[in-house]
């Protein structure tokens, strides 16, 4: 089902929680609201699932506005942060709840319940849970549950808020690539919030970068590594190290850091006016040379990784960190430590 | 180490052991064992009199009007106050505790004050032939009064520690308000609930202070089990006096039996082995 967001406003007090916000979504699409914590990703997830009114603006769902439309009345699936299970029911009741509450005239027989939730329990890999109660599972199989209760009402739109944050890492590997799938596999349109960037990359189709009550850029995962729109979607994808920079139009100067200027030819993005700056350089595009004599940078530590070696070297007051195929410092030397290629934004 | 830091923590045990033989459990023995000083026919006998079987009958009439308006009531306070913020809710709770901390006194005579023959509407109650004082509504309204905390208070802090989300994911599910509340909420907070609700009785039915003001002591009809001990122990029918209590204790007994009861079940079904 294809959502549309226009010009959704929301204040909470004097505080602005979303600011004209539009988003659009294409059926069929998985959307990740990415952002740090009070962005106002959740308050979005919330207003669309009607859970949480909107002070101006429209949702539309399938070209439909919602704004007359209850909660209950939306079908859409809503998996919530820490999975709002109902305590005091098995997992399969939890399943069926969404079946057993129908208007008599839309509800399934008692047996065509027991099958759709069993066949929703195999979906989700966990038939041997069904009799047991939420605090009877562990987090993944809550999760599991959880997504199993809000598929039953067969949703047009699924709403997951932070549907990793209370798992731990190796859990959550697994989980995503098998959301993943599902999504793919029973031909949902799907949105969620995050603020892991990792997880907003490997899931999403489209990822939604907010900052302060606004989306700051809206793209395919690979658009906002290459272009990131400003300084903040830059610092926030990615791991980069952050420097304060000049541009005069041909070359970016670091000063007062000990650090050879870049020229125009060695940016990835050039700051749009000359001027203050900000640069961003990932580990990957430092060049580290041996020197004899002082160099501007001292090694700190090193440690092996998949590919090469990452070095931890002492940068004037910064540490920074570099990403080499192999290198013959120990901690403790000098060397030389040279920008390779950086992405800068003008902050004047 | 291990030796040192054992001494402090026997006697303090030992201490506490010691206060609640002698304030709490003593006193319990005491009221058994003077009902029954000259055997159990003469305190069965007292039991059988008619004004003390008419007080008996009262408490529990009482009991039964004021317990489920007090659930209703508390039900409806909690709830409020648990899931929604809205203006006055800081006055909403505060007027809860109030019961708590006024004198049962004064919670009798603020009726008596409305009510009475020279209160606020005693002459319009008069003209229309009422009597709400001296008489069954008084000893019901000063019990509810009185009782109202207990539902509320057990529930405001469990309701709160759940929060909203579970109804926010029955009403995503399509549930109405209506079911939501039967099939969600009251399922989440029942022990706390009937653990209210046995508190409440525990208290409406040993209420002395708020219902001596509003009874007027009428034998055989406005006196509750309380008052009737009082009087019979006044008159110096100490086998009397203590074989009524003594049911009463055994009322007070059962209840929270029952409570120690629910809440082992309760938390064997929130935490399970």
């Amino acid at each position: 089902m294809s959502v549309s967001v226009q010009g959704l406003c929301r204040r909470f007090g004097n505080a602005a929680a979303l600011r004209d916000i539009d988003l659009e979504v294409r059926s069929g699409e998985f959307v990740a609201l990415l952002g740090p914590s009070g962005s106002g990703k959740t308050t979005l997830l919330r207003i669309l699932a009607g859970l949480e009114a909107a002070d101006a603006g429209r949702v539309l769902i399938e070209g439909q506005d919602m704004a007359d439309v209850p909660v209950r009345s939306r079908r859409i699936g809503f998996v919530f942060q820490h999975y709002a299970l109902f305590r005091h029911m098995s997992v399969f009741e939890n399943i069926a709840f969404g079946l057993r509450i129908r208007p008599r005239a839309t509800r399934p027989p008692r047996a065509e319940i027991a099958r759709r939730v069993t066949a929703l329990l195999e979906r989700v890999q966990i038939p041997e849970l069904a009799a047991r109660r939420p605090d009877q599972i562990s987090g993944g199989q809550r999760q599991r549950a959880a997504l199993a209760r809000a598929l039953a009402i067969e949703p047009r739109l699924l709403l997951l808020d932070e549907p990793f944050g209370a798992l731990d890492a190796e859990v959550r590997k697994g989980l995503r690539r098998w959301l993943r799938d599902l999504h793919r596999d029973m031909g949902l349109t799907s949105i969620f919030v995050t603020h892991d960037q990792d997880e907003a990359m490997e899931l999403a189709d489209r990822v939604a970068v907010m900052r302060g009550g606004a989306i700051v850029q809206y793209d395919t995962p690979e658009e906002l590594v290459e272009h990131p729109a400003d300084a903040f979607v830059a610092g926030f994808l990615g791991e980069a190290v952050r420097l304060e920079a000049q541009w005069d139009g041909t070359a970016l100067r670091f000063d007062p850091l000990p650090l050879a200027p870049l020229p125009a030819s060695a940016l990835r993005q050039a700051p749009r006016a000359p001027g203050p700056a900000l640069a961003f350089i990932r580990p990957r595009d430092w060049q580290v040379l041996p020197v004899a004599e002082a160099g501007n940078a001292t090694l700190r530590a090193r440690r092996p990784t998949g590919h090469g070696v990452r070095l931890e070297l002492e940068l004037g007051p910064l540490i920074v960190e570099a990403e080499l195929p192999g290198s013959p410092l120990r901690p403790g030397d000098a060397c030389l430590l040279r920008p390779g290629a950086a992405r800068a934004f003008a902050t004047g | 180490m291990r030796n040192e830091s054992r001494w402090p923590r026997r006697v303090v045990l030992g201490v506490a052991l010691l206060l609640a033989v002698v304030l709490l459990l003593l006193p319990l023995v005491t009221v058994f064992a003077e009902a029954l000083r000259r055997g159990l026919a003469p305190a069965l006998e007292a039991i059988a009199e008619p004004d003390t079987q008419a007080a008996i009958r009262l408490t529990l009439l009482v009991a039964a009007l004021s317990v489920p308006v007090n659930t209703l009531g508390g039900l409806a306070a909690a709830w409020c106050i648990a899931k929604f913020t809205f203006p006055g809710r800081g006055l909403l709770l505060a007027l809860i505790e109030l019961p708590f901390s006024v004198s049962p006194v004064i919670s009798g005579l603020v009726w008596v004050l409305l009510f009475g023959a020279q209160g606020w509407f005693g002459p319009w109650l008069q003209a229309h032939d009422l009597q709400i004082i001296f008489a069954l509504p008084g000893l019901v309204l000063a019990t509810i009064f009185v009782t109202f905390p207990f539902v509320a208070r057990t529930l405001v802090p469990l309701m709160q520690e759940q929060g909203r989300t579970a109804e926010e994911a029955a009403a995503t599910l399509g549930a109405t308000g209506f079911q939501t509340f039967f099939r969600v909420t009251l399922p989440e907070i029942r022990w706390a609930l009937l653990s209210g609700v046995l508190l409440c009785n525990a208290r409406a039915m040993g209420e002395f202070g708020a219902v001596s003001v509003v009874s007027g002591h009428i034998r055989g009809e406005t006196n509750t089990m309380p008052l009737q001990v009082e009087i019979l122990y006044n008159e110096y029918q100490f086998v009397a006096a203590f074989a009524v209590a003594a049911l009463l204790t055994l009322l007070a007994l059962v209840t929270l039996g029952a409570k120690a009861l629910l809440e082992r079940h309760g938390a064997t079904r929130a935490h399970p082995a």
